[in-house]
C-alpha cells in the first residue's frame, strides 16, 4: 500500500473526472456556485469512502454474477442516508442540488471504483482510495465552480457567506460572461480543463522520456 | 382538454427546450461514450427511450401503490434503482429470446442503461413534479426521444470531426465537449418556445 502514490493518482494522474472521465453529469450540472461544488464534493467523498469499505469487506462472499446489483444496493443505501441527512441539516444545499443528490447512485465514479478497485483490494486500501478519489473529484468541482462563478458572474464563494446565493463581487457586474453560468459554460469549462490536463500529462511524459 | 395541453407542453419541453442532455445534464456518460458512430448512437437512443418509458410507468405504480401507501417515501432511490435494474435485465432476456437481431445490435449498451442517470433522473423528476400516470409515461418517452435526437445529431457531427484541425491536447473528450457545448447553445434557442 503506497499512500503517497494513491494520493497523487487520485488528485492528478488518475483523477476521476479529468483523466478517467467519469461522473460528468454532476460535474457539469451543479458547478455554478462554490457552495454547491463543495457540498456535492463532500457528499460524494463520504459515500465513495463508505461504499468502498463495505464493498471491499464483502467482496469474498458476493458471487461474481450478481456483484453489480450488490454494489448498487450498497451505494443506494448510503446515498439515501446522505440525502436524508442533507435534507435535515442543510436544506439550502438540498434545494439547490435537487435531483442530483439521489442521482449519486448512478454516478459512474462510485460504481467504477467499486468495480476496478475495491472489489480487488483490501479494506484499508479501499478506504484511502475512496478518500483520495473523492478529494480529486472535489478539487475538480471547486476549480470549475471558481472559474464559472468568477467569469460568469464576477463573484467568488457564492453561498458560503450565508444561504442566499451571492458571493463577493470582484469584477464589476457589467463585465462577466453570463453564458458561462448556463449549461453551455459547463461543457466548455470542463473541455478546457480536460485539455489542460492532457497537455500537462503529455508534457511530463515527454520529459521523462528525454531523461 | 387540460391533459392534452399538459402532454403537449411536457413533450415539447422534454424534446427541445429542456432537453435532458443539453439543459439538465442527465445521461452525459453514454452521450459522450457511445456517440462515435451514428449506427450505435441510434441503437442506444432507441434502447434508452424504451427503458425510460417503461421505467416511468413501472416506477409510478411502485411509488403510488407501494411506497406512498406504506409511508416508505424515503426508500424511493433504492426502490427505483432496483426496479430499473430488474427492468433492464428483463428486457435483455426478453430481447434475447424473441428479437435476437435487435439484441445483438444493442449488445453491451443494454446493461449500461441501468447506470444511465437519465433513466433514474426521469423517474425522480416525475415524482418531484407530481405527474399523474399518463404525464409520467409521456415525460419518460419524450425525454428519451430528446436523448435520441441529441445523441444522433452529436454522433453525426463527431464523425465529421475527423477532418477538423485542432491542437493535439484537445483530442478525444475535450473537442467532443466543445461540440456538445455549441449544440447546447443552439438548443438554448428553443427555450422561449410556447405552444399557443
Amino acid at each position: 500500500m503506497n499512500l503517497k502514490k494513491q494520493f497523487m493518482e487520485g488528485l492528478l494522474t488518475q483523477n476521476p473526472v479529468l483523466v478517467q472521465v467519469l461522473g460528468m453529469c454532476s460535474t457539469m450540472a451543479i458547478t455554478t456556485s462554490f457552495f454547491n461544488g463543495l457540498g456535492m464534493g463532500v457528499a460524494v467523498t463520504i459515500i465513495l469512502t463508505l461504499s468502498n469499505v463495505i464493498i471491499s469487506a464483502i467482496r469474498k462472499i458476493v458471487p461474481d454474477k450478481i456483484r453489480i446489483a450488490m454494489f448498487i444496493v450498497v451505494i443506494a443505501g448510503f446515498v439515501t442516508c446522505v440525502d436524508l441527512l442533507i435534507q435535515a441539516f442543510v436544506p439550502a444545499l438540498a434545494s439547490s442540488l435537487g435531483v442530483f443528490i439521489p442521482l449519486i447512485v448512478v454516478n459512474c465514479i462510485i460504481l467504477g471504483r467499486a468495480e476496478s478497485f475495491s472489489y480487488k483490494n483490501g479494506v484499508a486500501a479501499s478506504f484511502f482510495d475512496g478518500i483520495f478519489q473523492g478529494i480529486g473529484y472535489t478539487a475538480v468541482l471547486l476549480v470549475m465552480c471558481i472559474i464559472r462563478e468568477f467569469l460568469g458572474a464576477g463573484t467568488f464563494g457564492g453561498g458560503l457567506l450565508g444561504v442566499e446565493q451571492k458571493g463577493i463581487q470582484i469584477l464589476p457586474s457589467q463585465f462577466p460572461i453570463g453564458v458561462l453560468k448556463l449549461p453551455v459554460g459547463g461543457f466548455l469549462v470542463l473541455a478546457a480543463l480536460i485539455a489542460a490536463m492532457q497537455w500537462a500529462l503529455a508534457k511530463s511524459k515527454n520529459k521523462e522520456e528525454s531523461k | 382538454m387540460d391533459q392534452i395541453y399538459e402532454i403537449l407542453a411536457i413533450s415539447l419541453g422534454a424534446i427541445l427546450a429542456n432537453n435532458f442532455i443539453f439543459s439538465q445534464f442527465l445521461g452525459c456518460c453514454p452521450f459522450l461514450g457511445v456517440s462515435k458512430k451514428v449506427d450505435t448512437a441510434v441503437g442506444m437512443g432507441i434502447a434508452v427511450t424504451f427503458v425510460m418509458g417503461l421505467a416511468s410507468a413501472v416506477c409510478y405504480v411502485v411509488n403510488r401503490f407501494v411506497l406512498t401507501r406504506f409511508g416508505l417515501e424515503y426508500m424511493q432511490t433504492v426502490a427505483f434503482i432496483l426496479v430499473i435494474a430488474a427492468l433492464v435485465q428483463f428486457i435483455e432476456m426478453f430481447l434475447q429470446k424473441s428479437m435476437p437481431s435487435l439484441y445483438t445490435a444493442l449488445g453491451v449498451y443494454l446493461p449500461l442503461i441501468t447506470t444511465n442517470c437519465a433513466v433514474l433522473g426521469v423517474v425522480l423528476l416525475n415524482v418531484q413534479n407530481n405527474y399523474n400516470f399518463i404525464s409520467s409515461v409521456v415525460y419518460g418517452i419524450t425525454g428519451g426521444l430528446g436523448f435520441l435526437l441529441a445523441i444522433v445529431l452529436f454522433a453525426s457531427i463527431r464523425e465529421r470531426l475527423v477532418f477538423a484541425d485542432y491542437p493535439k491536447c484537445w483530442d478525444g473528450f475535450p473537442i467532443a465537449l466543445v461540440t456538445a457545448g455549441l449544440m447546447a447553445l443552439a438548443f438554448m434557442g428553443f427555450s422561449g418556445l410556447k405552444i399557443w
